[in-house]
């Protein structure tokens, strides 16, 4: 019995990974295609981007925060006192290769990902993308191009903007807050700290955006089952995104060269 | 003799284990209305999506103007939904964009018209279904009535030949049921469209239908001239036109 359910779930889930491969590979296919979608494009840009720059804004800033905290608590107890200074590459290295590509991944998912399920979601049970067949617009290149682009270009450019302010942060607690020689925390965090590290995080997060509007769409694209269907594909969405994410980062951390010099 | 517009051959749709289409065959005639009745959940709706694309049958053979669309690309079925203009059960209209985007939608894929043309087409299009000053209100600011108005306005605003509709009057009001009915009719003779209608309005089907058919069980199980299906004497047909609920019709 117990092996039914699994070989159950494992079909299912093979399943459905190949829905969202497929959805995937024709999007990224689609988008030299014409007719390119520009205003979609443009109001995704900035639905992905410029309207998540307050959650990511708060989450990095916090995140780097924390992580200043944390690292400055280790250094002073295990290090000992006046070797926080040596904190400063750590907090950057770990906040950009780590930290902030998963936080606006998360952040993005729960925010952008859930939307794009709802909308697509909504459109598909009340016809609207069998409408949009009808009238001469592909559905993928219509709906799915637009969110999977702007995704790709936005989620990394959030993540380097995630970076800047977590960095701030991290430097904020330990230089003004806890009063760390702010010349030896920056000398220090400089000879470490390599451009390699932040370029690791926006790979990541170029993979995590193209997760999360491909996931996004597919659970809208699929579908059914009146309100109560939406809800759940909005649910799925994020959780669904969320878990590749966190899954995806430790296999790139393991891939990805720690560093290129 | 009249042309065949649309041709359906032995076709079959399966959802699943669920069998919804099992081998019907039907031919529309070019300009007329055919009216096609059955139950609700009788896999009308999937019919009607076989005809212009967005559903593929399992088996079987869809033909319009004598090309066979079955082995059709994605490609080749955009280009060729142009022909035909569909009005949804729901109306469909796109929640984000307003009246006028709507009806120009279709006009802005299907033609190289101007911006300054597409206007004037949306403009009459939905004077053509009595709709004046709507133009920018979006969907949630209409009536249901009003919403399968725009919606008729955007199918037939880039002139398809073929209209589909999808239950046109389910959910209205008898009085806007039956103005819809009589859109339908004065569209069809102004435009000289084939329409294929579904619905299970008997009222609205002899009002419009110059011919009816009837889907039961996947299959078509009749097809006539009003007056024929009304002396049909199958009793699965006399079932249904008359609202019966006993019968051989049994799953209701």
């Amino acid at each position: 019995m117990a092996r039914q359910v699994w070989a159950a779930f494992l079909e299912d889930f093979l399943c459905e990974l190949g829905q969202v491969f497929e959805l995937g590979w024709q999007a990224l296919k689609s988008i030299f295609k014409k007719p390119f979608e520009k205003a979609n494009f443009i109001q995704q840009l900035e639905e992905v981007g410029v309207n998540s720059l307050p959650v990511v804004s708060l989450t990095a800033a916090f995140g780097g925060l924390v992580f200043g905290l944390q690292t400055y608590l280790a250094f002073h107890r295990y290090i000992g006192p006046g070797s926080e200074s040596q904190g400063g590459p750590i907090i950057a290295v770990g906040l950009c290769r780590e930290l902030i590509p998963i936080l606006v991944g998360l952040m993005v998912a729960g925010r952008v990902g859930s939307a794009m399920a709802a909308e697509i979601g909504t459109m598909r049970i009340t016809e609207q993308i069998d409408a949009l067949f009808s009238l001469g617009a592909h559905p993928v290149r219509y709906l799915v191009v637009p969110r999977v682009l702007s995704s790709l270009i936005m989620v990394p450019i959030l993540t380097l903007y995630g970076d800047v302010i977590a960095i701030f942060g991290g430097f904020a607690y330990n230089v003004f807050l806890m009063k760390v020689n702010q010349t030896l925390y920056v000398q220090n965090t400089l000879k470490y700290f390599e451009f390699w590290d932040v370029s690791v995080g926006l790979i990541k997060a170029l993979i995590f955006g193209l997760v999360i509007a491909v996931v996004g769409c597919w659970q809208g694209m699929t579908a059914a089952g009146g309100a109560e269907g939406v809800g759940r594909a909005t649910t799925k969405s994020v959780v669904v995104a969320s878990i590749a994410i966190l899954i995806l980062n430790f296999f790139l951390s393991k891939v990805l060269p720690s560093s290129l010099s | 003799m009249s042309e065949i517009k649309l041709k359906l051959v032995d076709v079959h749709k399966s959802f699943g284990q669920k069998r919804v289409l099992t081998g019907v065959n039907l031919e529309i005639i070019e300009n007329e209305t055919i009216v096609i009745i059955g139950q609700s959940g009788s896999g009308k709706s999937v019919l009607l999506k076989h005809l212009i694309g967005i559903m593929k049958p399992d088996r079987g053979h869809i033909y319009v103007g004598g090309q066979d669309i079955t082995g059709l690309s994605e490609e080749e079925m955009m280009k060729l939904s142009r022909k035909f203009g569909m009005l949804f059960q729901g109306a469909a209209l796109f929640d984000s964009l307003t009246v006028s985007e709507n009806v120009a939608f279709g006009l802005r894929r299907h033609t190289d018209l101007s911006e300054e043309e597409i206007q004037k087409v949306v403009k009459a299009s939905l004077e053509r279904v009595g709709l004046r000053g709507v133009e920018n209100l979006l969907p949630y600011e209409l009536s249901g009535g009003m919403k399968k108005r725009v919606g008729l306005a955007r199918a037939i605003a880039y002139s398809p030949e073929i209209i589909l509709y999808d239950e046109p009057t389910t959910g209205l009001d008898p009085i806007r049921a039956d103005a819809i009915n009589d859109l339908i009719l004065q569209l069809k003779k102004d435009l000289c469209v084939t329409s294929v209608v579904i619905t299970h309005d008997m009222n609205s089907t002899y009002k419009i239908a110059d011919r009816i058919a009837m889907l039961y069980d996947g299959r078509i199980i009749e097809v006539g001239a009003p007056e024929e299906i009304r002396n049909s004497p199958n009793p699965v047909v006399q079932q249904f036109i008359n609202g019966r609920a006993t019968g051989p019709i049994e799953e209701w």
